[in-house]
């Protein structure tokens, strides 16, 4: 085995997390070359994180091993098994997180403390360790206890009802979206307690609730409220494909040739309108009122019909593409394989690193949307096998001699 | 010790990034990662031109009455920050800037144009955070581009919208391509942040707000690159290969609540029965049959429900269960109620309800920022995650135009 690089290779992360909302997380620091050993129930094949044996799958096998989602969440981590249940799995726990910097989960308030590791034996254990518990809720709070997958998260939180065209339900967000917001602060969380940690020493616990992240992200909206009295909940509202934070219009997702093709028109200011404008070139739109952006939100509808019209026989990234040469912002709503297979955009960015998985091959999975220059990330390796690093964890770093492991294997412990 | 606003620097109150000096050339792009960081205690310099950055016009605004020190926009994503003008034009606007690069840990900017390499050349300790739509360079760096544009074209409106396709997909609401590059940046920031801490080298970062959005579309990019497969939208529920059933229902005065998952473990037919019993309703209720052959076989499992008639029949009538009592009762009641049952029942927010939620309330997460420029104090989202050591906090409202002016000559 060799020692990590990375920026993050000082790092070492004792990792309970799972699903997206915290594997995401650990993801990140793993990609940076922190060396994030998963901790996962033998009895229960890992199956507490329930994309390990879920869709989508690479070919007709199935089991814990062949999850496409678990495996996306978990490349460039270690894995190892455990039973909690046992006393010498506690101990090897105590063990682990004696040498560990972070200890980081997002299971259901208090789970944690209840196989025997709350913050405050973490903290007996290493003095400086930073512990950051990731739930639905948080740990305080009347709902704490409540118990949320990404879309509950969402409509708790205001996205949800904030995502929709008038007067029609929530469209809300098509996928768990704070499953990828919560696991970015859960990560941002772990790297501002190790800036903390190298500057002071201290470590500490940060509770982070997915609902306090999710609703952190209507900023604007929540003003409008507490400044202005004016709710979110009101006739004409939500209206999310118009634009009212900043105002703009025309602004919208129009139709265009084909079945489901769709492309995005976004008019910035006075200047753009007159480019759409001279690009549509209808007589229609001429009206010396729509030269000032009140006249043409308070036309939207009318002018949304004219755009559409326009647009509705021609190829979505012909229309983007000739717009982009006006000068105003539009882009073809794609598919899947349109940005991952026909962007040339993500694969000059490297959007999507192939890495080897030891049961399902070479697959590839999402990359990460930031480059640094001089300490770049690096997504090589596949998600672990359960208890693929069981050696490395116990043997190595732990200490373990040969005879241990095998009695501890023979007991069920790993 | 103390910082330049005479803020705490060490112990309670402090924020975890607390002596990191940032200077943000302001851009919509880079608003939100500058209020990351600042909110977690960095010294944030935020430089407008004269006059204050177009961001100052967005709206809504204070008492809906336009100016530069009334967009709620610029509050929101400027909170804790300094304000500084500087004129890149003149000579010693040129110079002051110099100084301002020169004082700086990180330097977040999100103008393509920017000399970035001759801005290390001279500060080989900075890092230099570039947020732009594109990234810095690349295929569609030149494009013009929107919070809508880059959710279109980057995924997340494929997976949003409605049951029915012939209504177009929906951007999902309040700016979330620039929050979701903004947090990438933000993260990314503090990674270089760790790595100079040892080495003492800096570094450019390049962020890509329309990357962000493509590798944040959960398994709309895994089933295409792992199966090949394509989701489909549909109405508030995740976008699938395969249709699933409606998880919307109206409580007693017609408003939607998310029923969540219907009910598949013993546990979970158990709660659900408890409640139509306590409410008295599982006479009234024409499945209640189901349920109980739900709890009697040991609950259902979702990959029982392709062939198994009778799972699917059970699992349905868990649905029409949680339809059938909500619409008894107040959306809350329904969901604190199903959630202390052990439910994963929803409530559908208002924004408003959100900041004047109980639960929100008692974790402090409403913060109040005063505005003694107008004698009034207003509450604000708070906190992401609540820190024991190191507290987030607002330091201070939004800067108007060059207050700071002075503080950094």
């Amino acid at each position: 085995m060799t020692a990590g690089s990375g920026p993050l290779a000082r790092v070492r992360v004792c990792d309970f997390t799972g699903q997206l909302a915290g594997a995401g997380a650990t993801r990140y620091l793993a990609a940076f070359g922190a060396e994030v050993i998963r901790i996962e129930d033998p009895v229960r094949q890992g199956r507490w994180d329930i994309l390990r044996g879920s869709s989508p799958f690479v070919d007709d096998r199935r089991g814990v091993e062949f999850g496409g989602a678990f495996q996306n969440h978990n490349v460039e981590k270690r894995g190892v098994t455990l039973n909690l249940r046992t006393e010498r799995a506690r101990e090897l726990l105590a063990r682990l997180v004696a040498i560990s910097d972070v200890v980081a989960e997002n299971f259901a308030a208090g789970v944690l403390a209840r196989l025997g590791f709350p913050y405050e034996v973490l903290r007996a254990i290493r003095p400086d360790v930073i512990y950051v518990s990731n739930s639905g809720f948080g740990h305080r709070g009347p709902y704490s206890s409540f118990k949320t997958w990404g879309p509950i998260v969402q409509a708790v939180c205001g996205l949800s009802f904030t995502s929709g065209l008038p007067d029609m339900p929530p469209a809300g967000w098509g996928y768990s979206y704070m499953d990828h917001q919560g696991a970015n602060m859960q990560a941002l969380a772990i790297l501002a307690a190790l800036v903390h940690r190298d500057r002071t020493g201290e470590g500490q616990w940060i509770d982070m609730s997915c609902t306090d992240a999710g609703a952190s992200l209507l900023g604007p909206a929540v003003l409008d409220f507490t400044v202005n009295g004016r709710p979110a909940r009101r006739p004409g509202m939500p209206d999310s494909n118009h634009s009212q934070a900043p105002v703009m219009a025309p602004h919208n997702l129009y139709p265009a040739a084909g079945h489901d093709c769709w492309v995005a028109i976004a008019c910035r200011d006075d200047h753009d309108w007159c480019a759409l404008a001279g690009a549509i070139d209808d007589d229609r739109l001429t009206e010396q009122r729509y030269q000032r952006v009140d006249g043409r939100v308070a036309a939207q509808r009318e002018l949304d019909a004219v755009v559409a019209e326009w647009t509705a026989p021609r190829d979505k990234f012909d229309v983007a593409a000739r717009l982009q040469e006006a000068g105003v912002p539009a882009a073809a709503v794609q598919t899947p394989e349109e940005r991952i297979d026909g962007d040339p955009a993500t694969a000059a960015w490297g959007l999507w690193p192939e890495v080897e998985h030891a049961a399902m091959g070479r697959v590839r999975v999402d990359g990460l949307p930031v480059h640094l220059s001089d300490t770049d990330w690096k997504i090589e390796r596949g998600a672990p096998v359960l208890g693929a690093d069981n050696d490395y964890v116990y043997g190595e770093l732990l200490g373990l001699g040969e005879d241990e492991l095998a009695s501890l294997r023979a007991e069920g412990v790993l | 010790m103390t910082g330049i606003d005479g803020a705490a620097m060490d112990g309670e109150g402090a924020g975890p990034l607390v002596g990191l000096r940032v200077v943000e050339l302001a851009s919509e792009w880079t608003a939100y990662a500058g209020k990351l960081l600042a909110d977690l205690g960095a010294e944030t310099v935020l430089v407008e031109p004269p006059g204050g950055h177009h961001t100052r016009s967005y709206a809504p605004f204070s008492d809906d009455e336009p100016g530069p020190d009334r967009s709620l926009w610029f509050w929101h994503y400027n909170t804790s920050k300094f304000g500084v003008t500087v004129d890149p034009g003149s000579d010693t606007g040129r110079a002051r800037l110099d100084a301002l690069f020169d004082r700086a840990d990180i330097v977040l900017h999100g103008d393509r144009d920017l000399d970035v390499d001759g801005l290390r050349r001279a500060r080989p300790a900075a890092i230099v955070v570039s947020v732009t739509p594109f990234g810095r360079t690349g295929p569609r760096a030149e494009e013009h581009a929107t919070d809508l544009t880059l959710l279109a074209a980057g995924g997340p409106v494929w997976s949003c919208g409605y049951d029915d396709h012939s209504i177009a997909p929906v951007r999902g609401g309040g700016n979330q391509a620039l929050h979701i590059g903004g947090v990438h940046a933000a993260m990314a920031t503090l990674v270089a942040v760790l790595h100079r801490n040892i080495t003492g080298a800096g570094q450019h970062v390049d962020v890509s707000l329309y990357a962000a959005a493509n590798v944040s579309t959960e398994a709309a990019t895994y089933e295409w690159l792992v199966a090949r497969a394509t989701v489909q939208r549909q109405t508030c529920r995740h976008a699938g290969v395969f249709p699933t059933a409606s998880s919307l229902a109206p409580d007693v005065r017609g408003r939607l609540l998310h029923t969540g998952v219907p009910p598949r473990t013993v546990k979970e037919f158990e709660a659900l029965l408890g409640w139509l019993h306590d409410l008295d309703l599982a006479d009234e209720f024409p499945e209640t049959f189901f349920l109980e052959m739900g709890r009697d076989r040991g609950g259902v499992h979702l990959s029982e429900l392709g062939e198994d008639v009778e799972a699917r029949e059970i699992f349905g009538a868990g649905r029409d269960a949680l339809v059938f009592i909500a619409s008894r009762m107040l959306d809350h009641d329904f969901f604190v109620e199903g959630q202390k049952r052990g439910l994963a029942v929803g409530i559908i927010a208002a924004p408003e309800d959100v900041i004047q939620d109980r639960h929100f309330v008692e974790r402090g997460f409403p913060t109040p920022v005063e505005h003694e420029d107008i004698g009034r104090t207003f509450l604000y989202p708070g906190a992401p995650f609540a820190a024991g050591r190191t507290p987030w906090r607002i330091a201070r409202r939004a800067p108007h135009v060059g207050e700071h002016d002075r503080l950094f000559p």
